[in-house]
């Protein structure tokens, strides 16, 4: 089967039913994403698929044939995604388990919302379970993110 | 313990490149006082690593799991060093004596305790590799060390200047200086300032290697089905359908059940689903936690060993002019970490080599070499970033260690366990299930006089090696921590407490902050009820009991400060507080809650106050107090391990549910510093706020909410 993957084509011999995040992770060696629950319920295993935040653990590889998928590895080169700089500037992670897929469903939002207000910033992050409780950075992440981003395009 | 030689250690440091190592022995000993001067300096080996290309490496001796010691104790090498911090990088130790815990003496992590009991070793370790750069400059410019100054990964004489890189290859020939002088605080330039994370760049790449990321040719995936009920035992196992899994290599049985062996995650698990396993699910098949909560009640009215007791309760409670009592039950609870337990084991040429998130390489050690039949020294861990710890990956048996080994040994090739969040859920290891029920007699003026505390629940360490030390009498320290000793509790002329611990085939473990999880809700929340019995305002009803506690004192008052405690708030909102001491620090805590028209409670606000002594990275201290008060938040509005016919209800985040973003309350944390012993500060803020939080929810209600997690009727 073909996927795009962080912009590279990959032809991939693996079950159909496999979910995406075993792909990634097993047959890619893409590790960068996580298994956090199997099930869509914590979110450490979010991935970009056409640019949408989507669960990788819970969507079989036959769904995302021929589609673009992003992962944390192909998010930026070095780390200097704009939610990646926010994410260093407000020293949001600890265990950091959670942190890749956190940040793919915060750069998701930023891409579609810009401005996110508070209950959005809660709404997309809200499938994102973070153990070592990181959110109240995390929120500061996404709103500094967000005010960079504003401050660059008014220069 | 291991005995792993320190030449062995010398040769694997020599092996690592060329440069400067640091590292020695400090005798065991309690905690470090305020500004120790070491006494002894041992032989130089390795904590710290100057290199020809600028580079500073530390050695680790505990793990990262996020509590951020990868970035505090680089910044105590770095400090006595003078190096460049933008050189520093740090990797995680080996398992070795060396590398063993100051005051615990076993290599481990845990009991908030890696700052405070390194304080003086990693400044030692940092002081020791600069004397001997300035050591290697002065035979380079022929001059007295004395003349020579450091700075920023300099050695400076007038306006020479000779780089560490440049000294570091001189510097590791010399001998270790026979004594170093440590910095006074008030010459510290790092050490006590707020510090970036030296972990992040890796953690927010998708670089940072944990576990259930380890790979190399050869390694397989395996997935263990293990009994659904505690203490079962497998019965008898078909696996031909699981071998016509295509990618399942071996199916083999373990002493936790069958293991299932593949190409990868998804063939194992596959696999697994199709095996068939007949269980014998031995005594355990009864449990069911509603009546093992009933039995505790019955229990806590019958007189358990007595942990601690000064006069005569029971005369001082039947003279009492008021009595009131109450019981607190909290359930059993899984750590939950992020990262699933996984394990990658290599067997082979009489050695046993395991890739693995642990916070016990000691005993992890010991079991392996036990299993694998190879001498404690010839089983090397590679400790990798922990997606969690929480106490979860710190277990007396090496339970995720000691299975893999047996998967590997059992298969003979080389093999990762990866634990499903189910089988991580339903694997046991909770924080125990525990009742308190406390009976306190007030006098005419509503002064506690007489206090009768019952505790029940499962012993942690009841069976483990460390049973000897931490079990006196039938007393585990860990079941009674918080109430035995607390200061209220202390004030108090005539006192009992007892424990009942009841064992059971529930295994149980410490999570974030262990006993205290518990005991801080009984005893903060009975204070409260005290305080509104006798129709005093709560802060200053514990005002008046701390009076000989300056340090809880001004940990209250701070935290009311800032909380505004006293003004008046919106309609549908109220206020509540907890102050509580645990490993060594002291954290207050004001909650604000509403409570919505389903009955659901929020919490808005937590205003915390924290005394840990000295404060090392203050932006660390902020996110483990954040941290710590959001993992208690879960057990206080959500989570909870029911048990039924033996069987764990809960499997996945849908019924074992956790706070979420959305849930987090704007927290504020003030660090107050001391000159009291330092204490820790990864678990002290999980204490507090699950009575913080109930005593808000009474200030709005008037319910009194005495079972966690909290549910309004």
């Amino acid at each position: 089967m073909r996927l795009n993957v962080n912009g590279t084509e990959r032809e991939v011999d693996a079950p159909e039913e496999m979910p995406l995040l075993w792909v990634l992770r097993d047959v890619l060696a893409l590790t960068g994403t996580k298994f956090g629950c199997g099930m869509a319920q914590c979110g450490a295993c979010t991935v970009h698929l056409d640019g949408e935040a989507v669960r990788s653990c819970s969507l079989p590889l036959s769904a995302v044939a021929g589609r673009k998928v992003t992962t944390i590895e192909g998010l930026s080169a070095d780390g200097s995604h704009p939610v990646q700089k926010a994410w260093l500037e407000q020293d949001v992670v600890q265990c950091g388990y959670c942190q890749p897929g956190q940040i793919m469903s915060a750069a998701a939002l930023l891409a579609h919302t810009p401005n996110p207000s508070d209950e959005e910033i809660d709404v997309a992050m809200a499938g994102n379970i973070c153990r070592c409780g990181t959110y109240q950075r995390i929120r500061e992440a996404v709103r500094s993110a967000a005010a960079n981003a504003r401050r660059r395009a008014e220069r | 313990m291991t005995a792993l030689s320190r030449r062995a250690l010398l040769q694997q440091s020599l092996l690592s490149g060329a440069g400067l190592f640091v590292a020695f022995h400090v005798p065991r000993k309690a905690r470090a006082a305020q500004q120790p001067q070491p006494k002894h300096l041992p032989p130089a080996n390795a904590f710290v690593r100057v290199a020809p290309d600028e580079s500073v490496t530390v050695l680790l001796a505990h793990s990262e799991m996020g509590q951020g010691i990868w970035t505090g104790l680089a910044m105590m090498i770095a400090e006595e060093l003078e190096c460049d911090w933008s050189k520093v990088r740090v990797e995680h130790a080996p398992a070795a004596p060396v590398y063993a815990h100051p005051a615990f003496g076993m290599q481990m992590t845990g009991g908030s305790s890696s700052t405070w009991s390194e304080l003086e070793r990693y400044r030692t370790a940092g002081a020791m590799a600069r004397a001997m750069l300035v050591e290697a400059a002065a035979l380079r410019w022929k001059t007295d060390p004395k003349k020579l100054r450091t700075e920023n990964g300099f050695v400076v004489h007038g306006k020479d200047r000779l780089s560490y890189g440049q000294l570091a290859v001189a510097a590791q020939a010399l001998p270790a200086p026979k004594s170093v002088r440590l910095k006074d605080r008030k010459d510290w330039k790092l050490l006590g300032k707020p510090t970036r994370r030296l972990d992040s760049p890796e953690k927010i790449t998708g670089k940072a290697q944990f576990g259930i990321d380890v790979h190399f040719p050869g390694l397989r995936t395996a997935l263990v089905a293990r009994s659904p009920v505690f203490g079962g035992k497998v019965k008898s196992f078909d696996a031909a359908k699981a071998l016509a899994v295509k990618g399942v290599e071996k199916v083999v049985e373990v002493p936790s059940g069958v293991a299932v062996i593949a190409d990868g995650f998804w063939s194992a698990k596959t696999g697994r689903d199709a095996l068939e396993v007949d269980w014998d699910p031995g005594p355990g098949a009864t449990l069911d936690t509603a009546e093992l909560l009933e039995s505790y009640r019955a229990q806590a009215r019958t007189k358990g060993p007595v942990a601690a007791e000064k006069g005569d309760t029971d005369a001082a409670l039947s003279k009492a002019a008021k009595k009131l009592v109450a019981e607190y039950d909290v359930p059993y609870l899984a750590h939950a970490t992020m990262e699933p337990m996984n394990c990658a084991v290599k067997l082979g040429g009489g050695a046993c080599e395991i890739w693995t998130g642990t916070q016990f390489q000691t005993m992890d050690q010991m079991s392996a070499a036990k299993i694998a039949g190879v001498p404690v020294e010839k089983v090397s861990i590679h400790t990798q970033f922990l997606g969690g710890g929480f106490g979860r990956r710190a277990t007396p048996s090496s339970d995720f260690v000691s299975e893999a080994v047996h998967v590997a040994k059992a298969a003979g090739v080389p093999v990762k366990t990866v634990w499903t969040r189910e089988d991580d859920m339903r694997g046991g290891y909770y924080r125990p299930l525990f009742l308190h029920r406390i009976e306190v007699g007030l006098d005419e003026k509503s002064r506690p006089v007489a206090w009768k505390h019952g505790i029940v629940g499962q012993s942690i360490l009841a069976g483990t090696p460390f049973e000897q030390f931490m079990v006196k009498n039938g007393i585990d320290a860990t079941s009674i921590e918080g109430v035995v000793g607390s200061p209220y509790l202390e004030a108090v002329p005539d006192r009992r407490v007892t424990l009942h611990s009841p064992r059971l085939p529930v295994p149980v473990l410490w999570w974030r902050s262990v006993g205290n999880t518990h005991t801080a809700f009984a005893m903060e929340s009975m204070i409260d009820e005290l305080a509104w019995a006798a129709g005093r305002d709560p802060l200053e009803f514990r005002l008046a009991l701390l009076a000989g506690k300056p340090r809880h004192q001004r940990a209250l008052k701070t935290a009311a400060e800032k909380a505004g405690w006293g003004r008046p708030l919106p309609a549908g909102r109220a206020r509540g507080m907890a102050v509580h001491e645990s490993f060594g620090s002291i954290v207050a805590q004001v909650a604000e809650v509403s409570v919505d028209e389903t009955k659901e409670i929020h919490v808005h606000k937590v205003s915390c106050a924290v005394d840990c002594g000295t404060a090392i990275n203050p932006l660390g201290i902020e996110a483990q107090v954040q941290g710590a008060m959001a993992y208690g938040l879960s057990a206080v509005l959500r989570s909870e391990i029911t048990i039924k016919q033996g069987r764990v209800e809960q499997g996945n985040f849908h019924e074992y549910e956790v706070l979420r973003l959305p849930d987090m309350p704007e927290v504020s944390v003030t660090i107050l510093e001391s000159a009291g012993k330092m204490g820790g500060i990864g678990e002290p803020a999980a204490a507090p706020i699950a009575a913080a939080v109930a005593n808000a929810v009474y200030a709005l209600t008037k319910q009194r909410l005495r079972s966690l997690p909290l549910r309004l009727a």
